[in-house]
């Protein structure tokens, strides 16, 4: 059987990986040696279960989407994600690691972010816990992101502007790395996704995991089978769909779809599938599919969606897609943007364009009427609503 | 056979100078000229930087002239190509220095046969784990005479900085601070205690300082710790001078190996 987790050396199957020059070896090395310890700490799970509890507000319910079940003639489970705290999945991953960080004895936390929905949630539990904070977001989305960048400086984390490259999630991850080489020893970098050098892919899909976890209860209560036919997740750099596949990764008969940004299409010079479009390659410090150009200049993706806009993807998915496990679908902005409209229009609930996109495969799986489908809903629209507004042509009515 | 890298060390006890540029930068065909000058100006040593769209190590300075460098048109086939006669102008050492993923679009074995074809005695790839290089490329680099030459900071453990010493054969690049490159703070000789203490282990390899030197002071004081010291973005600066490449190049150098 392949073995879908992460093996001792920090890779799936031939991805991950630790790529990383000697100045972050120590920060790396000291937590890839001590993160299972403490997060097998009965403390440190009791803390860690009390937050996701009672200040995240798990566990998210699991809604059957009766309308959205009759108009694909299936039956369609929303995870709802976008009723945590903060309005993702993203702070699962931002408790869990400032509680990390805190076990390290680290005072300054940075982190990059695409959507700001990890700098939100990281700038949460910095101001939960009295920590310094420092985002480094790409200029482009600090444009199309306002309301996030707002709720950053309101939670007094401070933004940097990364002004290098495409100004996108990429460049705020380099410069997050850089800022990290320049203070080793009292700073924590909380990675938002399941990307990064072994140990952060491990470590962010075990706070991830959440998800699925409760998905299998919450399916078995109302169905009385604990396993969908299929699992449905967006994927940038993968966080969320790592989550919600992770305790069905050795359940074949559970599908996964991964759904990646397709942009304006993906032959169209403009998009964010890396799966389609990439290559084996090394990207912040993990050997995965990467977009790059045939001399190894990684190339600038493009999507409406800031947190699907990475030419790179976790090595867990790199792997999903290898070894066939995982289906990808790609899903371009217009496609997505119906599927925002849609599902606002059909439950009354206004999703992130990233998780749209999950919702726009729905069409592509062609579900039997008898069978389940989980959609991941990692993410609440309300910092989407610019461009809901520009795009549905709403103004002024 | 002869590695030039490990002839020089043999011959220069003290005060090495070694230059680092990027290829590419300010203009593509400022390679050969680029490398020419320094040897006439008394470099001992030179890193010929191949430019990489994310470089995470390095400050803005070496961000910048890569991203100028790319836009001109450097790749590593242009580059090789650049080189392909430098042995019969130069017999200065000659270090390649990258990021690992355009070597491994490139085929890690095809550019290390193509290094020696050219001339070339060492190879810097700063995000190359040393545990994938000890399983997957010591042969390789030793069949081809090329010197392998790893980073330490003053974070690596004494156990680690001996584990690097035993796989590196040319110098040891001991990076002075903790930083990207580039940084004029005055950090970058400041760590006297970590220089010491690495003195004090009697490493086999000789160590470079690098990272933050960029003057005749930082430079003169890096070489009293180590056998001598690197200087990358204070000489790509000194190229975006107005004048000639030459004429930078030697005011550049000159000031500062004054009085060294």
């Amino acid at each position: 059987m392949i073995n879908y987790n992460v093996d001792e050396n920090g890779f799936y199957g031939k991805f991950g990986g630790a790529y990383i020059p000697e100045m972050l070896y120590p920060n790396v090395e000291e937590l890839r040696q001590n993160y299972l310890k403490i997060m097998a700490e009965p403390d440190f799970q009791e803390e860690l279960q009390a937050l996701l509890k009672d200040y995240v507000g798990r566990p998210t319910p699991l809604y059957f989407a009766k309308r959205l079940s009759e108009k694909y003639n299936t039956n369609i489970y929303l995870k709802r994600e976008d009723l945590n705290h903060t309005g993702a999945h993203k702070i699962n991953n931002t408790v869990g690691q400032v509680l990390m960080a805190k076990r390290l004895g680290k005072k300054r936390i940075i982190a990059e972010t695409g959507a700001g929905q990890h700098g939100v949630a990281t700038a949460t539990v910095c101001a939960l816990m009295g920590l310094e904070c420092i985002v480094y977001m790409g200029e482009v989305d600090i444009q199309r992101q306002a309301p996030n960048v707002a709720r950053m400086k309101m939670l007094g984390a401070t933004v940097v502007p990364a002004t290098s490259g495409s100004k996108t999630l990429k460049d705020a991850t380099n410069e997050a790395i850089r800022d990290w080489i320049n203070n080793p020893e009292d700073t924590y970098y909380i990675i938002g996704s399941v990307v990064g050098p072994h140990p952060y892919p491990d470590m962010v899909a075990r706070f991830q995991s959440v998800i699925s976890e409760e998905i299998k209860a919450q399916l078995k209560e109302k169905t009385g089978n604990e396993n969908p036919d299929y699992v449905v997740a967006c994927v940038g750099g993968g966080s969320n769909a790592a989550g919600a596949f992770y305790h069905y990764l050795d359940t074949p008969e559970v599908k996964l779809v991964a759904v990646e940004a397709a942009g304006l299409g993906v032959d169209s010079g403009e998009s964010a599938a890396t799966s389609v479009l990439g290559r084996e390659g090394i990207i912040h410090g993990s050997r995965t599919l990467l977009m790059q150009t045939e001399d190894g200049q990684v190339t600038e993706p493009y999507s409406i969606s800031a947190g699907l806009d990475y030419p790179g993807v976790g090595p867990l998915h790199a792997h999903l897609h290898q070894s066939g496990r995982a289906i990808f679908e790609s899903i371009t902005d217009d496609e997505a943007l119906q599927a925002v409209l849609e599902l606002t229009r059909l439950e009354g609930i206004i999703p992130a364009l990233e998780s749209a996109h999950a919702l726009a495969a729905l069409g592509r799986i062609g579900a039997k009427p008898d069978e389940t489908i989980v959609v991941n809903l990692s993410g609440r629209g309300d910092k989407d609503l610019t461009t809901y507004l520009d795009r549905f042509d709403l103004h002024g009515k | 056979m002869e590695n030039r890298i490990k002839t020089l060390f043999e011959q220069k006890p003290q005060g090495l100078l070694s230059v680092y540029f990027t290829a590419g930068y300010p203009n593509l065909e400022d390679t050969v000229p680029i490398i020419l000058e320094l040897e006439k100006n008394g470099v001992d040593l030179i890193e010929v930087g191949m430019p990489f769209s994310d470089p995470l190590a390095d400050g803005p300075t070496i961000q910048q002239s890569s991203e100028i460098a790319l836009r001109n048109g450097m790749t590593i086939p242009k580059l090789f190509e650049q080189l392909k006669n430098i042995r019969k102008h130069t017999q200065i050492p000659l270090v390649l220095m990258g990021y690992l993923n355009p070597v491994m679009q490139y085929g890690v074995e095809r550019f290390c046969q193509k290094a020696r074809e050219i001339g070339i005695d060492g190879i810097i790839l700063p995000d190359l784990p040393l545990s994938d290089y000890v399983r997957e490329y010591t042969e390789l680099f030793e069949q081809n005479n090329l010197s392998k030459i790893f980073l330490i900071t003053p974070q690596t453990p004494e156990q680690r900085i001996r584990e690097i010493d035993s796989h590196t054969n040319g110098f040891v690049y001991m990076v002075s601070s903790a930083s990207v490159t580039g940084s004029t703070n005055g950090q970058a000789v400041a760590n006297t205690d970590y220089f010491q203490r690495v003195g004090q282990m009697g490493l086999r390899n000789p160590g470079m300082i690098g990272f933050g030197i960029h003057n005749r002071d930082t430079f003169s004081q890096a070489c009293n710790h180590a056998r001598g010291a690197i200087i990358g973005s204070a000489f790509i600066k000194a190229l975006a001078q107005e004048g000639s490449l030459e004429q930078n190049i030697q005011t550049f150098i000159q000031g500062i190996k004054q009085e060294v």
